[in-house]
């Protein structure tokens, strides 16, 4: 065991499959001599190899069309989107090629590409580096998106999405790279993906939540505690498409509230699709409506204002009084 | 000779060049007709960027001014194509060509508020030719092509020039900028100052041609490669690109080679991980800067106070100008929602709500 950071057993994660794995290949911008912009790869092209781990000319949708091509030819491609907000140029060989290829080849052909990406707000990044665009993949079958919320399921979950046999964007958050340090076993170990955490047990109220809102909704259920002994469960999703909604309902029949916190915009995201398949699965079970905890609907903001512009504790206490109050 | 008979001449291998690093004239016939005004304007607008850069650089340290992409060492890059455009024609920059936009017109304090993250610093003057920094690499191209066709069917005298580095040329946006600007003969320039690192990545490993201007050639338009070093060389080649352009001969692809002294962005990007400081040595005995003045000393028309003076004066704007912009007022959420429609949606309205009142707080 050692501790590390999220971005070191990222790092760690890809050494333990390159070393496996003879097909996994790592590439993106700047990802090889420099060892990528967050040090995410760092040492892995000296370790491997340049055949193995290599910087790519500076073109997102090249990359993207790079790795769709080497997955149906055998490799196990884990490309890397320098920041998600450049994912729009990718789009292209992600939903309408890598999503599709097993679907159009009734099976012939499958795309196991992994697309690591940064994103994720309060880090004061220029415009398109911050953004939450996971929504988009959750409108795109034959995806999986994946976003560990700590450096132990950041490690497990990228090993079990390199090994997946179909595409997965794997998103990690900029604020989460180094903010804390965690105990991260050695070697390989794998989370399942598709499969929610549930990180603290309560009674009165679910909080369903997944990235870097997991902590903030963790600190909001210790502040309702305190305020007024409400017992609050807190699920972190890990994998957001697939939805594992089974653990949801689970819980939302043991506590009969739920909230959903996500960093993203509010309109048809995370959020939208969990209240939907609440209401659709336990609505007999609910005291309250569910409601969400979102960022507003605009662009996402210039540095100045994203410390406002993001959920923060107080408005996820705020809407936990509402559900509990109803 | 014009430039592209020089450059053929060349046979595409050697860079356009005036003024040699010692800055002797080395091509006389290809000397710009410039006053003695003009001249000392090229060199004032180097120095005072020179200044301002090394206070950006210095006010980021201090965690006062937020993004910002170092400029050192690609002045004449910078400096002598925007100075051979008239206000009127368009500029689309990349978020490294800040000089550009304000020695085209956009005030200084504006400059700081967008490193800043602030919307006014977006918010560009009416008069003002220049679009926001652009942060997908490449995107400018396609829509420099778009502006300039706009100039085209306004049958307006006016060129669209856009500037991106070395590695946006392997973007689809770029190839595709260049292709639509030739099919439809655009007044349209690409200037690609091309300083040899993509962040870390070389330019050898971003594209096995031997140059940028070369590849004008697929694209059938007029490639140029020039002395990014050499103001009056990076000068001459666009303002013959923009002749061109008004004349309705068709878009230029300029290759600027040159070097950036600092480092991607102060956002942690540290240079010694993949070049040698041998390279930057060589890189700057060819300084724009030094190379120039002492052309100018040369002619009798820069001296040491003259030097001096500009960087007393560039200090002091940039002082008045981060003084601006910590006066400036604070931004708003619920100010940014009014500007996401030009009439709210109702959904949207009930958001700004929460928004007004936290902020009211």
């Amino acid at each position: 065991m050692a501790q590390m950071t999220m971005v070191q057993a990222i790092t760690d994660a890809l050494r333990v499959e390159l070393a496996r794995d003879e097909k996994v290949l790592v590439f993106g911008e700047d990802v090889g001599v420099n060892g990528g912009v967050f040090r995410a790869t760092d040492g892995l092209q000296k370790e491997f190899g340049e055949h193995r781990v290599f910087d790519t000319p500076l073109a997102e949708s090249g990359i993207g069309g790079l790795a769709v091509g080497l997955s149906i030819n055998g490799f196990r491609p884990v490309a890397e989107i320098q920041f998600f907000g450049f994912v729009f140029e990718t789009f292209d060989a992600i939903a309408s090629q890598a999503a599709r290829m097993r679907y159009r080849s009734g099976g012939r052909y499958h795309s196991p590409i992994t697309f690591r990406s940064p994103f994720g707000g309060g880090v004061k990044t220029p415009e398109l580096h911050a953004d939450s665009l996971e929504g988009l993949f959750l409108q795109t079958p034959g995806v999986k998106v994946v976003i560990p919320s700590n450096p132990y399921d950041a490690k497990g979950l990228l090993i079990s999405s390199i090994r997946d046999n179909d595409p997965v964007i794997f998103l990690e958050h900029m604020k989460l790279y180094r903010s804390f340090r965690q105990e991260v076993p050695e070697g390989e170990y794998t989370i399942p993906l598709g499969k929610a955490n549930v990180v603290r047990e309560g009674t009165d109220v679910t909080i369903v939540t997944y990235g870097a809102m997991v902590h903030t909704s963790l600190k909001a259920a210790e502040e309702i505690e305190k305020m007024r002994g409400a017992k609050v469960e807190v699920i972190d999703l890990r994998t957001i498409n697939p939805l594992d909604m089974d653990t949801v309902i689970e819980s939302v029949k043991k506590t009969n509230r739920a909230i959903v916190v996500q960093e993203a915009q509010k309109s048809a995201g995370v959020a939208a699709e969990v209240m939907a398949q609440i209401n659709e699965r336990a609505i007999l079970h609910l005291e309250a409506p569910v409601l969400r905890v979102t960022a507003p609907d605009t662009v996402y903001p210039f540095a100045q204002a994203e410390d406002i512009w993001l959920p923060d504790v107080q408005r996820v206490v705020d809407k936990l009084v509402q559900v509990l109050d109803f | 000779m014009s430039v592209s008979a020089a450059v053929e001449q060349a046979g595409n291998n050697t860079p356009l060049q005036i003024l040699a690093p010692d800055g002797t004239v080395v091509n006389p016939e290809l000397m710009p007709e410039l006053s003695d005004e003009q001249l000392r304007d090229l060199m004032h607008k180097m120095v005072f960027t020179r200044v301002w850069d090394q206070r950006a650089i210095s006010l980021n340290r201090q965690g006062r001014l937020g993004f910002y992409a170092p400029v050192a060492g690609q002045e004449a890059s910078m400096i002598g194509s925007q100075s051979a455009l008239a206000k009127e024609d368009f500029i689309l920059p990349s978020y490294r060509d800040i000089p550009q936009m304000v020695w085209h017109g956009l005030p200084l304090y504006q400059a700081f508020l967008y490193s800043r993250g602030h919307i006014h610093g977006g918010q560009i003057p009416e008069d003002v030719n220049v679009l926001m920094p652009q942060i997908i690499i490449a995107a400018q191209c396609t829509q420099a092509a778009g502006v300039a066709m706009g100039f085209k069917l306004r049958n307006e005298k006016r060129v669209a020039i856009t500037y991106f580095g070395d590695g946006a040329t392997s973007q689809g946006d770029f190839y595709e900028g260049l292709n639509f600007a030739g099919v439809y003969k655009l007044p349209a320039i690409f200037v690609s100052q091309n300083n040899r690192y993509a962040i870390s990545v070389p330019f050898e490993k971003q594209t096995a041609a031997e140059s940028i201007a070369i590849k004008a050639v697929a694209a059938g338009i007029k490639g140029v490669q020039v002395d990014g070093m050499d103001v009056l060389a990076v000068y001459k080649a666009t303002q013959e690109a923009k002749q061109r352009g008004i004349n309705g001969e068709g878009p230029t692809l300029i290759e600027a080679l040159t070097y950036r002294y600092g480092p991607h962005t102060m956002a942690g990007d540290d240079p010694t991980r993949y070049r040698t400081s041998e390279e930057q040595g060589e890189w700057e005995q060819r300084d724009p800067l030094i190379r120039f003045r002492k052309f100018l000393e040369g002619k009798g028309l820069w001296s040491e106070k003259d030097e001096e003076a500009v960087i007393e004066e560039a200090k002091q704007a940039v002082a008045d100008a981060i003084k601006k912009a910590d006066e400036y007022p604070k931004m708003k959420v619920s100010d940014l929602i009014d500007v996401m429609y030009e009439t709210l949606p109702r959904g949207l309205e009930e958001q700004k709500a929460e928004y007004v009142e936290k902020e009211s707080k």
